[in-house]
């Protein structure tokens, strides 16, 4: 029987079995950011502990960056003091950090592949659950806690058990106006938001080896919302021409060896696999959230369900609860529902793919009135992209305001908030309550298209029929 | 550096309910603006429990029988969601020693083994038991003993599972992972010299 990628690189990069049986993993690429790193710096000093491996760990500040005025002092002085700790701490042990004057500075899952660093058959960890996000390379990325950066920092390893690997695969052809996000929300919907606990997803299938590399970020940074800690992809082509020529990525003869050892890590045709699931392409629509966890979805032309079918008590209470917060009827239909803010961005769909697909949906429209829409690029660098590419003007002149790079209104730790029980199209990762930064907001997860849809027409609507996509 | 070893949690419960108890709603995102984890005691279930002009919601949590609850009776899929270890950090510094569920997400599991604070599943028939005695009687003393993996009181004795890696690290007061870690540093760079570096090139 063959190998999983996931075991292949576990092996790479087992050091050792501690006493109690837990993996010494070797972390190849460690990112951190401002929110969860501080206390980790905090008790290696009080350890009296260096940082082992200055040069495998790249930091950078998101989530508490303002989008509008990035003048310092920033108005809120707790995100000051977090950035002043990001920087002191990373001048002291001697860690790169892409900080708002270098032009690298943005969305950790976004910079990291866009510079490269993120590679094939690496281990990669960050005090962050969407690291999973990095798995699209073909690695195994994961999110961890902050005692666990500490432990990455002082030993460049961790203490870890190994998941077992679902194979999940995505057979046929995508129809129009279906993205990566809708089959993410799609997979999610079916198999719940518990249904990946203690399993790595790797994802295949026709449909996934035919999806650009953007999409497949899209779809492993959302595996961490099904539970699975890591998603990956198998490195192939499309892999390796995203990768190359980019800054940290290795050049010349070293490329070329780089590709051939980056395919050795690649899932073994006969690999063996703990669980396989396979959905139909076809089968997907463009999908939306209903409730408030991220299996709570439904086909855009689909209604909202009801408490009294759930197929067990829990899900019962869970649907009472989400329609009680959403305050949603159970079978009426999200198409045609007002929205009052529309926020494109964030590590799940703040990308120059997902810039570019708007954009020319954009173009002679306007966002409609009385709506707020919020556009923020992953990186600095997908901003410089969108600038130069025309694309930022486009949502300007469509009424979208155009920001500058962060985390913004996916977790809302900077001034980007919503007010009250605002509903907000957004093609963020997380419809939890409260996660838009106030406690009754209300959070619909759909794709940039259907954001796009949201924004022009003030509803929850089908990117397909408003901007006749066939 | 020895670790206390972790082998009984004794005092009483109090439930919080539900399936997909995500770590936004165990402390919404405005409370990770700090750089140490001092000021967390409290703020658990921040939003679950209060109403924005403060008034409380009537969450099990501050009802005065359930006060200085040790254990936490949960659902599914607890602490699901973001890794802030902010999470399991405010429980634990709000008085919280175990968290007894039906499932848990890894990240959040992890994170409560490497601060000391066991997370054990019982199944959803044997939380209800769990959760309808404290209910009825607040003041139940339940003992999490992982020697013997059960949940009991006097009146109930309920099995509980946990993989067995952590456990025996909190059993032998290896639980805080980087005293062990940094017993093999040639192993270690012997991978950091062979496993490519990220670098400019």
């Amino acid at each position: 029987m063959g190998k999983t990628l996931y075991r292949k690189v576990w092996d790479a990069h087992t050091a050792g079995t501690l006493p109690d049986g837990r993996t010494q993993l070797f972390i190849a690429t460690h990112y951190v950011h401002e929110v969860t790193s501080p206390q980790a710096f905090a008790m290696l000093r009080e350890l009296n502990l260096p940082v082992l491996h200055p040069e495998r760990t790249f930091a950078t500040v998101d989530h508490i960056i303002p989008t509008d005025d990035q003048a310092e002092p920033f108005a809120d002085p707790r995100a000051q003091t977090m950035l002043n700790a990001l920087r002191s701490n990373c001048a002291a042990a001697g860690i790169r950090l892409f900080d708002l004057p270098t032009g690298n500075q943005g969305i950790v899952h976004s910079i990291g592949p866009e510079l490269g660093i993120t590679q094939p058959g690496m281990t990669i960890v960050c005090g962050d659950s969407h690291t999973a996000t990095h798995g699209a390379v073909g690695s195994i990325a994961m999110g961890i806690g902050t005692t666990q950066v500490r432990d990455v920092l002082a030993t460049q390893t961790l203490a870890m058990l190994p998941l077992k690997v679902r194979n999940v695969r995505v057979e046929g052809t995508l129809r129009p106006g279906v993205t990566a996000k809708d089959v993410a929300l799609y997979i999610i919907g079916k198999l719940g938001a518990d249904g990946g606990l203690g399993y790595a997803y790797e994802f295949g299938g026709s449909a996934i080896e035919n999806m650009e590399m953007d999409g497949r970020l899209t779809l492993c940074n959302l595996a961490i919302e099904g539970a699975a800690r890591c998603g990956y992809v198998n490195p192939d082509e499309k892999t390796f021409a995203y990768l190359k020529g980019r800054p940290y990525a290795p050049k010349g003869a070293a490329w070329d060896a780089a590709v051939e050892r980056w395919k050795s890590f690649a899932s073994d045709a006969d690999a063996e696999y703990d669980d396989v699931v396979i959905f139909n392409a076809e089968d997907i629509e463009p999908t939306v959230t209903w409730g408030i966890s991220p299996d709570m979805s439904i086909g855009i032309n689909g209604c909202v369900p009801s408490a009294d079918d759930a197929p067990d008590a829990e899900t019962r209470k869970a649907r009472l609860t989400a329609l009680e917060y959403m305050k949603l009827q159970p079978g009426q239909p999200l198409k045609g529902m007002p929205i009052n803010v529309v926020f494109i961005g964030s590590c799940t769909n703040g990308r120059i793919s997902d810039f570019r697909a708007v954009a020319p949906l954009l173009k002679g429209r306007k966002v409609a009135a009385g709506v707020k829409a919020l556009a923020v690029p992953g990186s600095q660098e997908t901003a410089r992209q969108c600038e130069a590419e025309g694309i930022a003007d486009i949502f300007r002149a469509a009424g979208f305001e155009w920001r500058l790079a962060g985390c913004s209104m996916c977790l809302a730790m900077n001034p980007d908030k919503l007010q009250g029980d605002q509903i907000c199209a957004s093609t963020s990762n997380r419809n939890f309550k409260g996660r838009q930064g106030s406690p009754t907001g209300r959070t619909l997860l759909m794709s940039p298209l259907m954001a796009a849809a949201a924004a022009v027409t003030g509803t929850v609507a089908d990117p397909r029929e408003v901007f006749d996509i066939h | 550096m020895p670790l206390n070893k972790i082998i009984t949690i004794t005092g009483k419960a109090v439930p919080v309910p539900g399936a997909d108890m995500d770590t936004d709603r165990i402390i919404p995102a405005r409370f990770l603006k700090c750089v140490t984890f001092d000021e967390l005691a409290g703020t658990m279930f921040y939003d679950e429990r209060f109403n924005a002009d403060g008034s409380s919601k009537g969450h099990p949590i501050d009802a005065p029988q359930h006060a200085g609850a040790a254990i936490i009776l949960g659902g599914e899929n607890f602490g699901c969601g973001s890794s802030r270890e902010h999470a399991p950090q405010a429980i634990k510094r709000s008085g919280v020693r175990a968290v007894v569920a039906e499932s848990f997400a890894e990240i959040f599991f992890g994170n409560s083994s490497g601060i000391g604070m066991p997370c054990v599943c019982a199944t959803h028939a044997d939380l209800q038991i769990a959760q309808q005695i404290t209910t009825e009687q607040p003041e139940t003393e339940w003992v999490l003993d992982l020697a013997a993996m059960t949940l009991s009181c006097p009146a109930a004795t309920l099995p509980v599972t946990m993989p067995a890696e952590p456990r025996e690290a909190l059993m032998q007061g290896r639980w805080d992972a980087v005293v062990e870690l940094m017993n093999a540093p040639e192993a270690v760079a012997a991978l950091a010299a062979t496993l490519p570096a990220p670098a400019l090139s």
